[in-house]
């Protein structure tokens, strides 16, 4: 890493950490950036750089929500009950126990989608294409609607997350929130850069390429793919998780399973910011969110006409995203050898 | 149980109408479109504003699919002729954004209500009155049967249709060959937006519509393309049928709230399925 870059991370980090003293105003709006900014990050790792295009990964996030907060108030407090009452206060949770059950109930969240996204990666992952595509789509659709009818985590009606404690008088729920998920996101970005240093990167792209060809080469792409989406399930679960105790109120086609918010805004973001490379996501999600939060209230009502006319404009006219364009702008900056008499000949053949 | 399966097998016989259209474009242009089962439901709301200002829905059969043949050419001008050689992916974000921007439009337009055009006609009793049979659910497979038998005469005997199964089994050769391929996908769109259309109306008359119901139709008619195979007709209404049948079941044996859950189910077990048949075939050939 050289020093440019130092300077870069340490100056994005001590932003983060300020944010939300600096605009104490839209600390939820920040916290839900940085949610927004890991779902991008972990679908990149499907979508960018091993080509399988999912529409599922909200199955993990939705999942990681319920887990969360069902742990929450299980570990204390008899589940059934304290749906059935919907946003009535008969049981609160002292401060100890809100955090304790905070930590075992995000730790459950990150762990768990882990694992079924090992199982179902096992079943559906040597599907292709339109397949993939759609079947994970069908997971999704389908984890909502049945959610939806499972009574103990509240059915149709919703479940309430465990409202903040508040320390005396301090009123911290914000930053704690805040710091939950500008925490996971710093981990998240961490991991993933890591990762897409070491060789698993160089193999995932090989996937993207040429499946069969990686696998001619010796390559076990099934188990490859299967990390790859483990490790993004454990992101997005965490990611869920958080978001449920900030929205406080889980909903199961709404909020968890919401295939048409957050399950398309995922996808979207990381197409817009770029696929397939580190920063795009992380710049397409900041990008989309100022973007959504500032004109969203001008189209109000109409939000998802302008949310489909937005997918069909990206995809057809901008399918490289910012980075691709900034890419084929300065490809200096990417490391990339440029021959100045090739470049000026393609011109002119242009 | 007698009721479930008729039940299933006059459902399955719009189902296996609706699979038929996403065959034929999947077949010719190889696109995925989400935006079918939204085009099913826009179908039916124009039966259904038919049925509003008095005329007999029945007639939605004849005006929705030339009004959604319209549609779905302009559609085509629009988006699609910019994602069709594309990756696939593309394609299929791009109609997924047509169906939420139809979903939103219809909502707007209509009204978030669950509403049925109803046509009048009245029901027949079988078996001593064990089994009820509504008469427009009889209409409708009558009527889907004959849009179906129609299609398929229409696309072995006309030039068009030559045109679209030539497109559909070399692109490039029917271009060299003369083969407008430009304006034969248009074509396929706009048939398959008729399609729907058709089916939309029948929906209308049999059973209700919403604006946010498509979703399920766009994934019960990939399920029975791709069990039935593509370009197998037979089979697409056999499967049609089948998947009828097992939502009628589903729907009897699990209650209504997760009938549509476990169509999204049946379609990742099916996949699945359908991936470990694959793989035990690849392994074979190693």
């Amino acid at each position: 890493m050289n020093k440019n870059n130092l300077i870069l991370y340490l100056f994005i980090l001590t932003f983060g950490i300020a944010a939300p003293f600096i605009f104490p105003a839209f600390k939820v709006q920040l916290s839900i950036l940085c949610i927004l900014i890991i779902l991008a990050l972990t679908w990149n790792v499907q979508g960018g750089e091993m080509g399988y295009n999912t529409f599922g990964n909200i199955l993990f996030y939705g999942l990681g929500m319920y887990l969360c907060a069902s742990v929450q108030v299980g570990m204390f407090f008899p589940l059934a009950e304290w749906t059935e009452g919907g946003g009535e206060k008969t049981f609160v949770h002292t401060p100890t126990q809100f955090f304790q059950g905070m930590a075992a109930g995000l730790a459950v969240a990150a762990i768990v989608p882990a694992i079924v996204a090992g199982l179902i990666g096992y079943s559906i992952l040597g599907l292709r294409g339109h397949y993939f595509a759609i079947c994970t789509l069908g997971l999704g659709v389908a984890a909502g609607e049945i959610s939806g009818g499972i009574e103990i985590i509240g059915a149709g009606q919703g479940f309430t997350t465990p409202p903040f404690p508040n320390i005396g008088s301090l009123e911290a729920r914000g930053e704690f929130f805040y710091f939950c998920s500008f925490i996971v996101l710093v981990l998240t970005f961490v991991a993933i850069k890591a990762i897409y240093t070491t060789r698993f990167k160089l193999v995932l792209n090989a996937i993207r390429d040429n499946e069969d060809k990686a696998e001619a080469m010796g390559i076990q792409t099934m188990k490859y793919k299967i990390i790859g989406w483990m490790i993004s399930a454990f992101f997005c679960g965490l990611a869920g998780g958080i978001m449920g105790g900030l929205v406080g109120y889980i909903d199961s086609t709404d909020v968890a399973f919401d295939g048409r918010e957050m399950g398309v805004f995922m996808v979207l973001m990381a197409i817009l910011g770029g696929k397939g490379t580190l920063w795009g996501p992380v710049i397409g999600a900041t990008v989309f969110h100022i973007f959504k939060e500032g004109f969203w209230t001008f189209f109000l009502g109409w939000q998802y006409v302008a949310l489909g006319v937005l997918i069909i404009v990206i995809v057809i006219y901008f399918p490289e995203g910012i980075m691709g364009w900034l890419r084929e702008k300065y490809p200096e900056r990417f490391g990339e050898v440029v021959d100045e008499a090739d470049r000026k000949a393609q011109v002119e053949l242009k | 149980m007698v009721q479930a399966t008729l039940d299933g097998v006059l459902l399955g016989i719009l189902f296996a109408l609706i699979a038929y259209g996403m065959a034929l474009q999947w077949g010719v242009m190889n696109i995925i479109n989400i935006a079918q089962g939204d085009l099913v439901i826009l179908g039916g709301y124009i039966a259904y504003f038919m049925y509003l200002y008095g005329i007999h829905p029945a007639w939605g059969v004849i005006v929705s699919p030339i009004i959604m043949y319209f549609v779905g050419v302009i559609i085509y001008k629009l988006v699609i002729n910019k994602v069709v050689d594309r990756d696939l992916f593309i394609s299929i974000l791009a109609t997924f954004g047509i169906s939420i921007l139809f979903m939103q439009l219809m909502n707007f337009a209509f009204g978030a209500d669950v509403v049925l055009a109803n046509s009048g006609y009245g029901t027949t009793m079988l078996f001593d009155n064990s089994v009820t049979l509504p008469n427009s659910k009889i209409f409708s497979a009558f009527i889907s049967i004959v849009f179906a038998i129609g299609l398929v005469i229409y696309m072995k005997k006309s030039k068009l249709g030559r045109a679209i199964r030539a497109t559909a089994q070399n692109a490039r050769a029917a271009k060299i060959l003369g083969v407008d391929t430009e304006k034969v996908y248009a074509a396929t769109f706009g048939i398959n937006a008729a399609l729907c259309g058709v089916a939309g109306a029948l929906i209308s008359i049999t059973f209700t519509i919403h604006p946010y119901m498509g979703l399920p139709y766009t994934i019960r008619s990939f399920m029975i393309v791709i069990v039935a195979g593509l370009g197998n007709l037979p089979g697409v209404a056999m499967s049609g049928m089948g998947l009828g049948m097992f939502e009628e079941f589903a729907d009897y044996i699990l209650g209504t709230e997760f009938r549509i859950g476990s169509v999204f189910l049946l379609l990742v077990l099916i996949l699945v399925y359908r991936r470990f048949k694959l793989s035990k075939k690849r392994e074979y050939l190693k």
